[in-house]
């Protein structure tokens, strides 16, 4: 049994992001997408809940969501991976259930 | 609605604004302008050209005010004025030129 | 009619609703109309003037080029809280330049944004006529 979560609002607007990582069980990979995304970049009030999140779980983001929102790829926090869509639909049939921190 | 050119159609909304930007030709602005008992020149092509340079540039029809103002600024002094646009296009210069160039009706205008 | 102070604020971020997109025709239309306008943006709304937005791989329309046109509509006064955009890891050179041209100094182009304290930014929503929300 695997359970793929999925946050898509910005972690400085709701608390989406923080109940999926307080409720996510170890090894259980989240995938940003959306406003989620926001909370990839460096230097952010979300940062460093990011990277204890990366300790614990493998974390990946949407690609054109970022492109849309104009945030750069390549100042992301390191061991995020981006995905695109055909990446998103793959994690998505890898794993059993999918969990939506809407 | 729709404009019917040699057997192609182009949807158009009940106003008669151009329902796909991407659809747009000259043809289509010189039937859309024939419709209204108009003939364009190479005056009104100017600003439907400058119309459409606009909308590229900003995604946004412009405001009958800043159409007249920017006008000025790229076309000179003498077009930008509301009296010279409006002879050209005497149904209001950014509710017909931007019909003709195939782009929405400008934001504020009723 | 009068002119009065109107201020938008914004605090969404710009693509997971429909909020500032239409905000920015809200204030479109309020500047159409020669009124005095003033933007403010907040939290995630400080993200509506990222650069490089490219929305095409979402299928949704990018509005961001429309925020250059505001300078056309005489809105030149536009606060960024630093707050907000220090919590985001963000500086104003993350953000798109607008500008607009000084009326009363031979058309010389200006800087619209200016990115402000909380303090400086409770001060110019107490100066306001109408405030809206987005």
């Amino acid at each position: 049994m695997s359970v793929l979560h999925i946050v898509n609002k910005s972690p400085f607007d709701r608390n989406s992001l923080d109940s999926c990582l307080r409720l996510a069980k170890a090894d259980s990979p989240i995938l940003l997408i959306e406003d989620g995304i926001y909370a990839v970049q460096k230097n952010t009030a979300a940062a460093e809940r990011m990277q204890q999140a990366l300790s614990n779980h493998p974390v990946y983001a949407l690609r054109s969501d970022l492109q849309a929102r104009g945030i750069n790829p390549d100042n992301i926090i390191d061991g995020i991976s981006l995905v695109d869509y055909d990446g998103f639909v793959e994690l998505t049939t890898e794993h059993d259930k999918l969990q939506s921190w809407l | 609605m729709a404009i019917e050119i040699n057997g192609k159609s182009y949807d158009t909304d009940e106003e008669g604004y151009l329902t796909n930007l991407s659809d747009w030709n000259d043809q289509l602005a010189n039937e859309m302008a024939k419709a209204d008992g108009a003939v364009l020149d190479e005056n009104h092509w100017e600003v439907i050209n400058f119309l459409r340079d606009y909308y590229e540039e900003y995604q946004i029809a412009p405001a009958v005010r800043v159409l007249t103002k920017a006008v000025g600024k790229k076309l000179g002094k003498d077009k930008g004025t509301s009296k010279y646009l409006y002879e050209l296009f005497p149904y209001g210069p950014a509710k017909q030129a931007c019909k003709y160039a195939g782009l929405p009706k400008p934001t504020g205008c009723v | 009619m009068a002119s009065k102070k109107f201020l938008y604020v914004n605090r969404k971020a710009p693509h997971g609703s429909i909020y500032a997109q239409e905000s920015l025709e809200v204030v479109l239309i309020g500047a159409a109309f020669e009124q005095d306008v003033t933007l403010a943006f907040v939290d995630d709304g400080v993200y509506q003037l990222l650069q490089n937005q490219d929305t095409a791989g979402i299928g949704a329309k990018n509005f961001a080029p429309t925020f250059r046109a505001l300078g056309d509509y005489d809105v030149s006064q536009i606060y960024v809280e630093r707050e907000s955009l220090e919590m985001r890891g963000l500086s104003k050179e993350d953000l798109m330049p607008l500008t607009y041209e000084d009326e009363d100094d031979d058309w010389a182009e200006k800087d619209s944004i200016h990115v402000v304290s909380s303090d400086e930014l409770a001060d110019i929503i107490e100066q306001q006529d109408v405030i809206l929300n987005f």
